[in-house]
């Protein structure tokens, strides 16, 4: 029995030992668990733009890619699992979307010299390539998002927001945790008071929370979550009539799961995104033509232009650039990992560029340096329209306040540095 | 047949009292040692190392120690979790404060911090028993839990509340830390788990493991007898601790090599554990290996049948995978009761038997 099941792994496991002829990028994914309604669109973008690639220009460079699937359920040691599983595929690039997996995987792919793109998460001092070799967070990481949020809210308060409370609803995990301390930097600095509370995760239980928001009477609401505790607390906003335009989430509490669950209480509440929403982009002509009408669309394409669906998509453009860049520079089209870090580091992603990939105004412009690996931090807001089922961008891309993120960023990444024994490069 | 016991005698105590009284049984574990501790390093790689057999040997200590409180003392723990967190925080405390001092001795000393913990967890079992002490160590799992949380220098006051195991060394071989190679990151968990389990198995069958098992039968008998229940039930706690916060430091240093309190430590990691010990047997060793197997390689094998071998959609395959994990473990309880353990020792009553059983 036992030989017999010894035997049927090994085989398992050589079987997952692939050809090594294209180029391989895995999508750990999560269709699963309390995280999955989010993430399975995220991973649908991310795979149809490499079927696009695939099947419009027949690969880059000539090459097809392949993005290997591996279910996580958002679970850091089910992450190690896939990692291992994956890595030896010759994988160039590894997108985990959760803070979580990225923060197991950074020490592991500096000593296995992969690339970890994680945009809009992860590890914000990642932003400092000096430190961070290995890892890249463009186009916007956490800290970027909160200091833009606190812009627009100074903007709405004619440039001051002395006195004022904010509360930071945030999931109780790493990725949660986050943004506090640019918070209380920028608390600082503008004379708003914050007031700190974590729901426990996976989030289904807020009540307390919101009790005391409906009690202290804060003036703005900020949120970080995630997966189930969105739509909890979008809930719970609607339940004790907080003013929905005063209740701005982060990057990964604006899509539709978060909000339709809600229905029209929901109206008027704003997010936080680095990217387009939407079909109105060229693009979609094209993965209509060559992913949708075919039938190869992951899923069946059910989730094609939602938020999230974007942004697995504007991840895999970022990756597909950065692989085009790599191929150039390094004069072959069958890249190694190395020489896609290299390709990550030269690339430039020009608003023309965005234009001529059909995706016009979709995202900042993106550029990378030897020691910045997180972009320009640009980032917007949308609102939610209850009535017509759909995001409206109502900010264009602001610049974070980098005079109080780059101390706080050099501080950690030397901290990091300090713990790992890294010296700086650059 | 395939036990030979003809002219295996036994001519003193020591003989007859051995852990594997049967010639073939004790060469089988020799021959299963070599395998483990000289073929298995030279053929390892880092697939099998940080996907099945370290996860595994973590979870098979985290287990023993549990069996040692609930399977031979009677105690039913949901702390385990919690348990682990602290001997990891403790190993985190003490790595990054004494660089200098071997890792070993690091993780032997959270697992001493945590037996000082459970111990003091362990108090109202004094008072409590059965469901009752059970919710009394879920309080224990969530105070944990939320304490690694909320105090910030238990995590040095990283922004992320994230702890990171830096690189230490044992004669110049990387045990944590990146740069680990596969084969050391076995072997440290394999010395770990073969010592601990030659220890629990000396335990329970010397004087301290009778104290435990005639508490656990009848508390008041035990007491009658001259068992001190103090001394008893909270030896029990301690040593279980003990093991549990081994696992935990092992389980953040050698094999995550970063950790956060509510992610890897919350009470999913307690029922984890429960059920390895539940499936694979109560008070039993071997058990404890059973079920960590069962629980941690199980799941793995599936995902791999399915998702490269049969090509399933991953979601899907996640899904089977829970239902298939759920029924087999429903199936195994209803063919055998007392979990994997038992099934193997009525396995080998027949074996010794065949072919002519009477």
């Amino acid at each position: 029995m036992k030989l017999k099941l010894a035997t049927v792994a090994l085989g398992a496991v050589m079987a997952a030992a692939p050809a090594m002829a294209d180029l391989v990028v895995p999508n750990l994914s999560y269709r699963t668990g309390p995280y999955g309604a989010n993430g399975t669109q995220y991973a649908d973008g991310f795979n149809d733009y490499f079927t696009l690639l695939n099947e419009r220009d027949g690969g880059i460079g000539g090459e097809k890619i392949r993005t290997p699937e591996c279910e996580t359920a958002y679970n850091t040691e089910k992450g190690v699992e896939c990692y291992e599983a994956t890595k030896g595929s010759g994988a160039l690039v590894y997108n985990p979307l959760s803070t979580g997996i990225t923060y197991q995987l950074i020490p592991k792919v500096a000593a296995d010299k992969i690339p970890l793109y994680t945009p809009g998460y992860g590890r914000t001092s990642a932003k400092n390539g000096k430190v961070f070799e290995w890892v890249f967070n463009a186009p916007a990481n956490y800290w970027d998002g909160a200091s833009v949020a606190i812009k627009y809210l100074l903007d709405q308060n004619g440039g001051s927001l002395e006195g004022k409370k904010i509360a930071l609803v945030y999931h109780n995990s790493a990725y949660g945790k986050e943004p506090i301390r640019t918070l209380q930097e920028l608390g600082k600095k503008h004379g708003f008071t914050l007031t700190e509370l974590p729901v426990d995760p996976p989030g289904q239980e807020q009540k307390s929370q919101w009790l005391q928001i409906r009690r202290d009477k804060p003036d703005y609401v900020l949120m970080w979550g995630w997966g189930v505790m969105n739509q909890t607390a979008i809930q719970e906003a609607a339940n004790i009539r907080f003013p929905m335009e005063n209740f701005i989430g982060t990057y990964w509490s604006g899509s539709e799961v978060d909000v339709k669950p809600v229905g029209a209480g929901a109206n008027g509440y704003k997010a936080l995104t680095f990217h387009g929403v939407g079909m109105d982009y060229p693009i979609y002509e094209d993965m209509k033509k060559h992913v949708i009408d075919p039938g190869k669309a992951s899923q069946g394409g059910q989730f094609v232009g939602s938020v999230l669906y974007s942004r697995g998509m504007y991840a895999g453009v970022v990756i597909a650039e950065a692989i085009k860049k790599a191929q150039e520079l390094a004069g072959t089209s069958q890249i190694t990992a190395a020489q896609l870090r290299d390709g990550f580091e030269a690339l430039d992603i020009t608003p023309e560029r965005l234009a001529e990939l059909g995706l016009p105004d979709f995202g900042p412009e993106i550029k990378m340096s030897c020691d910045n690996h997180g972009g320009s931090g640009m980032a917007r807001l949308q609102q939610w329209d209850a009535s017509a089922g759909k995001w409206t961008l109502i900010t264009d891309f602001t610049q974070p306040d980098q005079d109080v993120l780059d101390p706080l960023i050099l501080e950690d990444s030397e901290a990091y540095a300090k713990e790992a024994g890294i010296s700086p490069r650059c | 047949m395939f036990y030979r016991e003809a002219g295996d005698f036994k001519t003193s105590y020591r003989d007859d009292g051995q852990t594997f009284p049967i010639k073939l049984d004790r060469w089988g574990y020799y021959a299963i040692l070599a395998v483990a501790f000289l073929v298995v390093p030279l053929v390892i790689d880092s697939y099998w190392a940080n996907a099945v057999l370290v996860p595994f040997l973590i979870y098979a200590i985290a287990a023993l120690g549990l069996n040692i409180l609930t399977g031979y003392a009677g105690q039913v723990s949901l702390g385990t979790g919690g348990f682990m967190a602290v001997g990891a925080y403790a190993v985190y405390k003490l790595m990054v404060a004494f660089p200098g001092v071997p890792i070993v001795v690091h993780i032997i000393l959270a697992g001493a911090i945590t037996a000082v913990v459970g111990m003091l967890f362990g108090l109202p079992s004094l008072r409590i028993k059965g469901f009752y002490l059970a919710v009394a160590t879920l309080a224990a799992q969530f105070f944990l839990v939320w304490l690694f949380n909320k105090v910030p220098w238990f995590y040095n006051y990283s922004a992320s509340g994230q702890i990171n195991a830096p690189e230490r060394t044992i004669l110049g071989w990387a045990v944590t830390g990146p740069a680990t190679s596969a084969s050391a990151k076995y072997l440290i968990c394999l010395c770990f788990a073969v010592g601990l389990a030659w220890m629990a198995r000396n335990l329970t069958r010397g004087s301290v493991g009778r104290k435990w098992m005639a508490i656990r039968d009848m508390d008041i008998a035990a007491e009658i007898i001259g068992v001190n229940p103090l001394t008893a039930k909270l030896s029990a706690f301690a040593v279980s601790s003990f093991f549990v916060g081994i696992a935990g430091a092992l389980l953040f240093s050698v094999y995550l090599g970063a950790a956060e309190a509510s992610e890897a430590f919350g009470i999913n990691k307690s029922f984890l554990v429960l059920f390895m010990i539940i499936i694979g047997g109560l008070g039993s060793i071997f058990g404890s290996f059973a079920g960590a197997a069962f629980l941690v390689l199980l799941p793995v094998l599936l995902k791999n049948v399915l998702v490269a071998q049969f090509g399933w959609p991953t979601d899907l395959a996640a899904h089977i995978e829970l239902m298939i994990v759920g029924a087999l473990i429903v199936f195994f309880l209803i063919v055998e009761p007392h979990g994997l353990a038992r099934l193997w020792a009525l396995t080998k009553e027949k074996l010794r038997l065949w072919p002519f059983p009477h």
